[in-house]
C-alpha cells in the first residue's frame, strides 16, 4: 500500500512536470497548427543555460531562471518570426521538418559548449527530502508541483480570461479571417511561441533538478512530453495537463511494478503503450475535440 | 448626406492584365451600393482592392476622410470596416457564437496584463461582448444555433454566421462579397431580406458586390455597373434598368 501511495505521489510530481512540456507544445500548435519538434530541445537549452548561470557565474537560482527564461523565449519568438513563417506560408507540413532541424541544430551547439557529461542544476535544493507518513520526495519534486500549478493555472486564466485564447484559436483556424476581424495574427503567434519558452524552461528546470542531472538526454526526457500531449487531444490545453499527469503516474508504476520478463526499462515504454490503447478508444484523445462532420 | 467611403479614379495591373482601370465612386453613410458586371467585369478583383488584399496602382481610397491604402488589412477592423468572403471564411473549429464572439476581438479591452489585475472588469466586458454577439445572432435568426458547431451548418446558414460576425465588429462600412453566392435561389430571397434587416436595425453603410441581379435589384439603394474594368453607369436600380449601356453589356448589342 506504501509502496502504491509512494508510487502515485512520485508519478503524480514527474507529471506535472511533462504536463508544463506538453502544454508549451499545445500552446504553438493552438496559435499555429505546428507542432513542434523542437520543444524538447528548448527544455534542454533551457536546463543548461539555467545550469551555465548558476553555476559557473554565480547568478542567483531565481536570476538563472528568469535570464534563461528570457533568452529561450526570445530565440523561440525569433525563429518563429524569421525562418519558420517564411518557410511554412505555403505548406504547413514543412514545419516538422524545420522544427526537427532546429532540434538537431540546438542539441548540436550544447553539446559543443558543455560536453555529454552531466552537470548539476545549480538549485537551491539539493538533496534534500520532504516526508509525509511513508512517502517522501525530494524537495525539488515537491516545488516542480506547486510551481507547475501555478503555471498552469496562469495559462488557463491567459487562455479563457482574456481575449488571446479565442485570438490564438481563431489565428490557427483560418489567418485570412482572423486578420479581417482585425486580430493582429503574427503577434499572437509570436506570443504563443513566447509562451512555449517560458514553460520548455520551467519544466527544463524541474526535469533536471535532484535526483536528476542536467544531461543531454533530458531531451528525449522531454519527449516523454508528447504522448501526453497526444494523448490529452492535441488543441487541449487541459488535455496536455491531464496527460502529462497520467503519463507521469504510468510510467513511475510502470517502473515499480514490472515484472522481470518484460526487461528493464520497461516504464520508457509504458507511456507509449497507454497512449496507443487510449487512441484506439478516443482517436482525438482524452480531451479533444472531434472535427464535426457533415453527412 | 455625407459620403463616408470614398473611391476615385482606382486603377489595378497585374502586368499587362489590367483588371479594371479609373474606377470613381462615392457610398453614402448609412446606403446600400452595390457593385454588379458580368463575368470578367472586374467586379472581384475591385472588391479585393477595396479590402485591401491587392494595392492598385493608381487612385485613392477613403473611409470618412483617412486614407485606407496606408493602412494594413489587419488594421481594417479597427477602423470600422468589415467583411464578408466569396466562398465563407469561418473558423472551423469553434462553435457559432466563438465564430461571432470573435469579431469582437479588438473591441476587448482587457489584455493578458489587465486580465490578472483587474478580474472584475474582464468579468464585465466577457459579459457584455457575449451580449452583443447574441444580438447578432438574433439579428441574422440563428440565434438557436449558438452552441452548435459552425462546420455542421449547411452553407446558407453559415453564410449568415460570417455575415453575424461581421456585424458584431460595429463596423462602419461592411463589405459583402456575393453574399448569395452558393445559396440555393429558394434561399437567395431569404438572404436578401436578412441584409436589409441588418441595415435597417444597425444603419451600417453597406457595399456589395454581386452577380445575382434580383439580389441587388430589390436591396440596393444604388448600383454601379462594371464591363471590362470600366464603369459604364451609376444609379438608381430603375435607372439602371432602363440604361441602354446596361442592357448591351448583359444582353449583347441588339442585331440591327
Amino acid at each position: 500500500m506504501n509502496t502504491l501511495l509512494q508510487a502515485l505521489v512520485s508519478g503524480l510530481s514527474i507529471g506535472s512536470t511533462y504536463a508544463l512540456v506538453a502544454l508549451g507544445f499545445s500552446v504553438v500548435y493552438r496559435g499555429s497548427r505546428v507542432i513542434n519538434f523542437a520543444q524538447g530541445a528548448m527544455v534542454l537549452a533551457g536546463a543548461y543555460l539555467v545550469s551555465w548561470l548558476a553555476l559557473d557565474h554565480g547568478v542567483p537560482f531565481i536570476a538563472a531562471i528568469v535570464l534563461a527564461i528570457a533568452v529561450v523565449a526570445t530565440g523561440g519568438m525569433l525563429f518563429d518570426a524569421t525562418i519558420l513563417r517564411r518557410l511554412t506560408a505555403k505548406d504547413i507540413n514543412s514545419s516538422v521538418i524545420i522544427t526537427l532541424a532546429l532540434s538537431i541544430g540546438l542539441a548540436a551547439v550544447i553539446e559543443i559548449c558543455f560536453g555529454t557529461t552531466q552537470r548539476e542544476l545549480g538549485d537551491p535544493w539539493g538533496a534534500d527530502t520532504v516526508s509525509v507518513g511513508a512517502v517522501s520526495l525530494p524537495a525539488s519534486r515537491v516545488w516542480g508541483i506547486g510551481i507547475s500549478i501555478l503555471v498552469a493555472a496562469a495559462f488557463v486564466l491567459l487562455d479563457r480570461g482574456t481575449r488571446f485564447g479565442l485570438a490564438m484559436r481563431a489565428s490557427a483556424s483560418d489567418e485570412e479571417a482572423a486578420l479581417a476581424v482585425g486580430v493582429p495574427v503574427w503577434r499572437v503567434r509570436s506570443l504563443t511561441w513566447a509562451i512555449a519558452g517560458v514553460l520548455a524552461v520551467i519544466g527544463g528546470v524541474f526535469l533536471t533538478a535532484y535526483p536528476s542531472s542536467v544531461t543531454p538526454t533530458v531531451s528525449s526526457a522531454a519527449l516523454a512530453a508528447f504522448p501526453a500531449l497526444i494523448l490529452g487531444g492535441l488543441d487541449s490545453p487541459s488535455g496536455a495537463l491531464l496527460g502529462g499527469v497520467v503519463i507521469g503516474i504510468v510510467q513511475v508504476l510502470a517502473g515499480t511494478y514490472q515484472p522481470t520478463w518484460l526487461g528493464d526499462n520497461f516504464d520508457t515504454v509504458a507511456p507509449y503503450a497507454v497512449m496507443i490503447v487510449i487512441l484506439l478508444v478516443r482517436p482525438y484523445g482524452l480531451l479533444g475535440t472531434r472535427p464535426a462532420e457533415r453527412i | 448626406m455625407s459620403a463616408t467611403f470614398e473611391a476615385e479614379n482606382l486603377s489595378l495591373a497585374f502586368g499587362k492584365v489590367v483588371p479594371f482601370e479609373g474606377v470613381s465612386f462615392s457610398v453614402d453613410a448609412g446606403e446600400i451600393f452595390a457593385i454588379i458586371g458580368p463575368n470578367g467585369a472586374g467586379k472581384t478583383s475591385l472588391f479585393n482592392t477595396l479590402s485591401r488584399v491587392y494595392q492598385p496602382q493608381t487612385g485613392t481610397l477613403r473611409l470618412e476622410g483617412r486614407d485606407l491604402l496606408r493602412s494594413r488589412p489587419r488594421d481594417l477592423a479597427a477602423l470600422g470596416v468589415a467583411r464578408t468572403f466569396q466562398n465563407l471564411s469561418l473558423f472551423a473549429h469553434m462553435s457559432v457564437l466563438e465564430n461571432v464572439l470573435v469579431g469582437r476581438h479588438h473591441l476587448m479591452r482587457s489584455g493578458p496584463l489587465a486580465a490578472g489585475a483587474w478580474f472584475g472588469r474582464t468579468r464585465r466586458e466577457e459579459r457584455e461582448h457575449g451580449f452583443k454577439a447574441q444580438e447578432a445572432l438574433e439579428l441574422l435568426r440563428i440565434a438557436d444555433l449558438a452552441d452548435t458547431p459552425v462546420s455542421a451548418l449547411p452553407y446558407g446558414q453559415q453564410k449568415r454566421v460570417e455575415l453575424a460576425r461581421a456585424i458584431t465588429m460595429e463596423p462602419s462600412v461592411l463589405l459583402l462579397d456575393e453574399p448569395v453566392a452558393g445559396v440555393a435561389s429558394q434561399e437567395r430571397a431569404a438572404m436578401a431580406q436578412v441584409i436589409r434587416d441588418v441595415h435597417r436595425s444597425s444603419g451600417v453603410t453597406i457595399l456589395l458586390v454581386e452577380h445575382d441581379m434580383n439580389m441587388v435589384m430589390s436591396a440596393a439603394d444604388r448600383v454601379m455597373v462594371l464591363d471590362f474594368g470600366k464603369v459604364i453607369a451609376l444609379g438608381t436600380p430603375p435607372e439602371i434598368q432602363a440604361d441602354p449601356a446596361v442592357v448591351n453589356a448583359y444582353l449583347g448589342k441588339a442585331a440591327s
